[in-house]
C-alpha cells in the first residue's frame, strides 16, 4: 500500500486497457497532469488482453455512429504515430468472402456501408479472382471484396507505447489499484482505491467489462450494463503464416465480425473468436470443442491448415453492452466522463476515442496547456515487422528460442516505471514462453530470472 | 562467441545422446572440424535435467544418472577433438549448406560440407491438447519441470495432476518426489499404462491413484492452479490440485526442418530421411528424435553414432548416389515407418524398418516390393511402442500394408 498522493491530479483515468493508455496519452499530450489507476496487478489485463490484433478501418462500422466516428479518427491517429513511437504495421489488406448465395447476395450493401464509412477504395471480385490472390482459399468461395486498407499490428505494444509517452509526460501509473469508492466535492474527486486515496479535478471511466459498477460506484447510476462477450482463439505456428497474405474476412452478422484468419505481427496465423454471451466478468476459459470448431473452420477456409501445428489458444472479453454503439458521455457538474461499451473495436479505434474524450474534457471546463514539444518513446519491437533484438550484439543471449526472446528485452521489460510484474505481463511485452513448445524449454531460466521480481511467482525454492 | 568459425567439415545442431555421440564418432574417425552447437546453456540435452538413473548401460556399460552421463556424453564428444559451442542458436537451415547462428553478439553465417539435425524432441504443450478452462501459472511439461527441479532447484508445484503414462510420465514422478512435490493423481486417457510393466505400479508404490481411460477437460484457477476437472469412467469430477503436469505425447522438434527447405514427413513430424539418415537435401542428415518422438536417450545415441558414420562416409564420396523410393504405408493404425526412404546401396545406417502403431492392433502386416510381398507377419502392438521389420531391398515401389488378420 503506496502512502495517499498528496498532490492533485487533473485526470484520474481508471482503467489501463487500451482505451485508458489512449485516453492518458491524449490528455497528457494536452498538457493535463494524469493518473491511471489499474485494479488489476498490471496493465492490459482485461478486455485489452485478447484479440486480434487489426488495425480495422471501421468499414462495417454503423455509419453516423460514435464507434465510426472514433475508429476513422483512431485508425489515421494510428498511421500518423506509429513510426515515431516504434510500432509496426503490416500491409496486409483484407478480402470478406462470401460463402453462400445469401451472403454473396449481400456483399454490395457491405460495400455501400463501407464508402459511406469513407473507405472508398473496397473492390468486389469472384471467388476465382480472390483464389488467385490467395491460392489456398478454399474452392467453396464464391465471392469475395478487398478493403486494402485493413493492417495488422502489434497489439502489446500499441497501449504499452501510449501509456509509456504518457509517462514520459509525468503521467503517474498505479497497479493493483482498485478504486472502491469516491465524492465528488464539486470541485476536486477524492478517490478511494486499494492503494490509498487519490485526488483528481476529473475523472474517467475507462473500466471496460467494469464500466456500468463503477459508474454506479462513482456517480450512482449507470446508462448501460456490460455483457461480456468471449472470443476464443486459435493461434497457429509460424509455419501456417505463408497460407495467407491477405486478412480472410467473413461476411459479418449482427452478432459478431464471425470467424477472422490473419497472420500476426508475431509471424503466427490467428484463427478466431468465438463470439459466447457470458456473465461472469473475469473468467475468460478455453473450451476444447470451441477451439475443436474453430480448428475445423479455419481448416474449412485454408484446407491447407490441417498440415499445421497449433501453437497457443486464448480468450478474451469484449466488454459489450445492450447499445450497439459505444457510451461515451460526459457528466456535467461531476467532472465525470464514461467511456463504455467499447465492444469490439477498441484496439483501431482508441486513439480516436481518446481525442473524443478530450473533446467532451474541454466541453467541462478542462483548460490545459500543451507541451510545445512532447517526448517521442520508441517501443522495443517485438513484431517480425523489423529486426529483433537476438539480430543484435550484447542481447544477452536468448532465453525463449521459440519467440527467440534476448536475456536483454526480458531485463528491460522487468525494469522502468512499466516494469512488468506479472508473467502474463511479461508475455506481453516480450512474447516469452508463447511460441511453439509453450514454455517446455525456456520456463526454467525465465523462472530463474523472475524469482522474486512478480507478484506471482513461476516457482519457489525446492527446499523451503 | 566470437571465436566461432565460419566453415567446419561438419555442423551438428543439438547437444543431446544423438549430437554428441556423433560428434565423438566423428572425431574419432579424424574428421578435422567437427562443430557441436546447442541453444541451451550446457551441453547434454534432456539427459542433463533427468536427476536420476538408469542412463548409460549401451554407452558406457554402467548404469549412471542423467546429470552425469550427459557430462559424460560432452567429454567424450571433446576428447575426440570436436567443439561444443553452447548458448548459441541456429535459427535457419540454408541449402550449401550453411546455417544462420544467433549469439549474444548478434548473426553469425557458418558453412560446412555436412550438417547433422539432432535437436530432439519436445512434449505436446497445454494448448497443442486443446486443454479448456482459465490459464492459471502451474501448467508445464516434464521437460520445463526436471529443469526447474533438477538445474535450478525450484519447485513450481506442491500437488499437481499428472497426466499421461509413458516412460517419461515415470521419470516426471521419480522427478516430483526428489523435489517434495506429491502428485494428487495420474491420468491416463487410455486403458492401460503407455509405457511397459512393470512402470505401472510405480505410481502404486508411491502411494499415488492411477486412472485409466481419464482426461482432462478443464484447468481452474487465476493465478496459480486451484483445481483440475477431469473426465473418467465414473463421470465429470473436480480434483483439488496447484498444478498440472502434462507429460509425453512427444513432437520433434524439427521447427529447423520445417521452416526452411527440407521435406518433413507429416506422419512423423520430423525430416525425411533415407536409410544413410540423408535428409531431402543430402548434405544435410539427421538422427535422434529430430526423427520421430519418442525414443531413448540410448537408442538416440546409437542413432548419432550410425549416422556419424555415414557422414564419414559422404565426405570421402562413398554414400550411393541419394534419392531413391518412398515408402507409402496403407491401413488404419499404422503411424509412420522410419526411414522413409530406401536409397539402396550397402552399409546403411538403419538396419531396420521402424514401425509404429497409434491404435492397439492385431493385424497383418506386409512388405510390398514392386507388387510382391517380401514379408507378412502377424502384428499385435501397443502405441508408443517398438516395432522393427527388415530394412526393404531397393525397389522401384515400396509399400508398408497393415490388414485385418483373416
Amino acid at each position: 500500500m503506496s502512502a495517499p498522493k498528496a498532490r492533485t491530479f487533473d485526470v484520474a483515468v481508471i482503467g489501463a486497457g487500451v482505451i485508458g493508455c489512449a485516453i492518458a496519452r491524449r490528455l497528457a499530450l494536452e498538457g493535463a497532469s494524469v493518473c491511471v489507476l489499474e485494479k488489476a496487478d498490471d496493465i492490459l489485463d482485461g478486455a485489452s488482453k485478447g484479440n486480434s490484433a487489426i488495425l480495422h478501418t471501421g468499414f462495417d462500422a454503423p455509419p453516423g455512429s460514435l464507434e465510426a466516428s472514433c475508429i476513422a479518427e483512431g485508425y489515421a491517429e494510428y498511421l500518423e504515430i506509429q513510426e515515431r513511437l516504434g510500432l509496426p504495421l503490416i500491409h496486409s489488406g483484407a478480402l470478406v468472402i462470401a460463402w453462400s448465395e445469401d451472403q454473396e447476395a449481400a456483399l454490395p450493401a457491405l460495400m455501400a456501408q463501407a464508402r459511406d464509412n469513407g473507405v472508398d477504395d473496397v473492390t468486389l471480385m469472384t471467388g476465382a479472382e480472390a483464389r488467385a490472390l490467395e491460392p489456398n482459399l478454399s474452392p467453396e468461395a464464391r465471392a469475395a471484396f478487398k478493403v486494402p486498407r485493413e493492417y495488422l499490428i502489434d497489439p502489446w505494444s500499441a497501449p504499452l507505447a501510449y501509456l509509456a509517452q504518457a509517462i514520459a509526460l509525468g503521467a503517474e501509473v498505479i497497479r493493483s489499484a482498485e478504486v472502491t469508492g469516491g465524492q465528488f466535492d464539486g470541485n476536486v474527486w477524492h478517490l478511494e482505491t486499494t492503494a490509498g486515496k487519490v485526488r483528481a479535478g476529473l475523472v474517467i471511466n475507462a473500466a471496460g467489462l467494469y464500466g456500468d459498477i463503477l459508474d454506479q460506484r462513482l456517480v450512482g447510476q449507470s446508462s448501460f450494463s456490460i455483457r461480456p462477450r468471449k472470443g476464443q482463439f486459435v493461434v497457429y505456428d509460424k509455419t501456417a503464416a505463408a497460407l495467407t497474405r491477405h486478412i480472410l474476412l467473413p461476411v459479418p452478422t449482427k452478432i459478431t465480425k464471425g470467424v477472422v484468419i490473419c497472420r500476426t505481427a508475431y509471424g503466427n496465423l490467428l484463427v478466431g473468436p468465438t463470439a459466447e454471451e457470458q456473465d461472469d466478468r473475469a473468467r475468460a476459459d478455453v473450451t476444447t470443442d470451441a477451439l475443436k470448431a474453430l480448428r475445423a473452420r479455419g481448416e474449412e477456409i485454408l484446407p491447407a491448415l490441417k498440415h499445421h501445428e497449433i501453437t497457443a489458444v486464448y480468450a478474451g472479453l469484449r466488454p459489450a453492452s445492450e447499445h450497439k454503439d459505444y457510451q461515451i458521455k460526459a457528466h456535467d457538474g461531476q467532472n465525470y466522463i464514461t467511456v463504455g461499451g467499447i465492444r469490439s473495436t477498441g484496439l483501431s479505434s482508441a486513439l480516436g476515442t481518446a481525442r473524443h474524450v478530450f473533446r467532451l474534457a474541454v466541453g467541462l471546463g478542462a483548460d490545459w496547456t500543451a507541451p510545445s514539444d512532447p517526448p517521442w518513446p520508441k517501443q522495443p519491437n517485438i513484431s517480425e515487422a523489423s529486426p529483433r533484438d537476438w539480430q543484435s550484439p550484447g542481447n544477452g543471449g536468448i532465453v525463449c528460442h521459440c519467440e527467440l526472446v534476448t536475456r536483454r528485452e526480458v531485463e528491460a521489460a522487468l525494469g522502468g516505471p512499466l516494469a512488468a510484474r506479472t508473467l502474463a505481463g511479461l508475455k506481453r511485452r516480450t512474447r516469452v514462453t508463447m511460441g511453439r513448445c509453450q514454455g517446455f524449454y525456456c520456463s526454467g531460466a525465465l523462472a530463474e530470472i523472475t524469482e522474486g521480481r512478480l507478484v506471482t511467482g513461476m516457482a519457489e525454492p525446492a527446499d523451503e | 562467441m566470437s571465436d566461432l568459425p565460419s566453415h567446419a567439415d561438419v555442423i551438428i545442431v543439438g547437444a543431446g545422446p544423438a549430437g554428441l555421440a556423433a560428434a565423438a564418432e566423428l572425431g574419432s574417425a579424424g574428421i578435422g572440424s567437427v562443430l557441436v552447437l546447442d541453444r541451451e546453456y550446457e551441453a547434454g540435452g534432456i539427459p542433463r535435467q533427468c536427476g536420476h538413473s538408469p542412463f548409460g548401460m549401451r554407452e558406457f556399460r554402467r548404469i549412471l544418472n542423467g546429470r552425469i552421463y550427459a557430462r559424460r556424453l560432452t567429454e567424450r564428444a571433446i576428447a575426440a577433438g570436436a567443439r561444443v559451442y553452447t548458448g548459441v542458436s541456429v535459427t535457419a537451415l540454408h541449402p550449401g549448406p550453411s546455417l544462420t547462428v544467433a549469439t549474444p553478439d548478434g548473426i553469425k553465417t557458418i558453412a560446412a560440407r555436412h550438417v547433422l539435425l539432432a535437436t530432439g524432441a519436445r512434449e505436446s504443450s497445454r494448448a497443442a491438447r486443446l486443454i479448456g478452462g482459465a490459464k492459471p501459472g502451474g501448467v508445464m511439461n516434464t521437460g520445463a519441470l526436471q529443469d526447474l527441479v533438477t538445474l535450478r532447484g525450484l519447485r513450481p508445484f506442491h500437488a499437481p495432476v499428472v497426466v499421461g503414462t509413458e516412460l517419461v510420465s515415470f521419470s516426471a514422478l521419480v522427478t516430483c518426489r526428489l523435489a517434495g512435490i506429491r502428485p494428487v493423481a495420474m491420468l491416463e486417457p487410455g486403458p492401460r499404462t503407455t509405457a511397459r510393466f512393470p512402470t505401472g505400479l510405480f505410481p502404486l508404490l508411491l502411494g499415488i491413484p492411477l486412472e485409466f481411460n481419464t482426461s482432462v477437460v478443464s484447468v481452474e484457477g487465476r493465478d496459480r492452479v486451484e483445481a483440475v476437472v477431469v473426465s473418467g469412467p465414473s463421470g465429470t469430477r473436480r480434483i483439488a490440485a496447484d498444478g498440472l503436469l502434462l507429460t509425453g505425447m512427444f513432437r520433434p522438434e524439427a521447427t529447423l526442418a520445417r521452416a526452411g527447405h527440407l521435406v518433413v514427413d507429416p506422419a512423423t513430424g520430423g525430416p525425411e530421411i533415407d536409410e544413410f539418415g540423408r535428409c531431402s537435401d543430402p548434405d544435410f542428415f539427421a538422427a535422434g528424435n529430430v526423427l520421430r518422438a519418442v525414443e531413448t536417450a540410448g537408442w538416440s545415441w546409437a542413432e548419432g553414432r550410425a549416422v556419424a558414420r555415414q557422414i564419414v562416409r559422404a565426405l570421402s564420396g562413398d554414400l550411393p548416389s541419394p534419392g531413391g523410393t518412398r515408402i507409402t504405408l496403407a491401413g488404419a493404425g499404422l503411424k509412420y515407418a522410419l526411414p522413409q526412404r530406401i536409397a539402396g546401396g550397402p552399409r546403411p545406417a538403419f538396419d531396420s524398418l521402424q514401425l509404429r502403431v497409434d491404435q492397439a492392433v492385431d493385424a497383418q502386416l506386409a512388405t510390398t516390393a514392386d507388387g510382391q510381398e517380401t514379408a507378412v507377419r502377424r502384428l499385435a502392438a501397443l502405441p508408443e511402442r517398438r516395432i522393427g521389420l527388415p530394412l526393404p531391398a531397393a525397389a522401384v515401389s515400396l509399400a508398408v500394408t497393415l490388414t485385418e488378420r483373416t
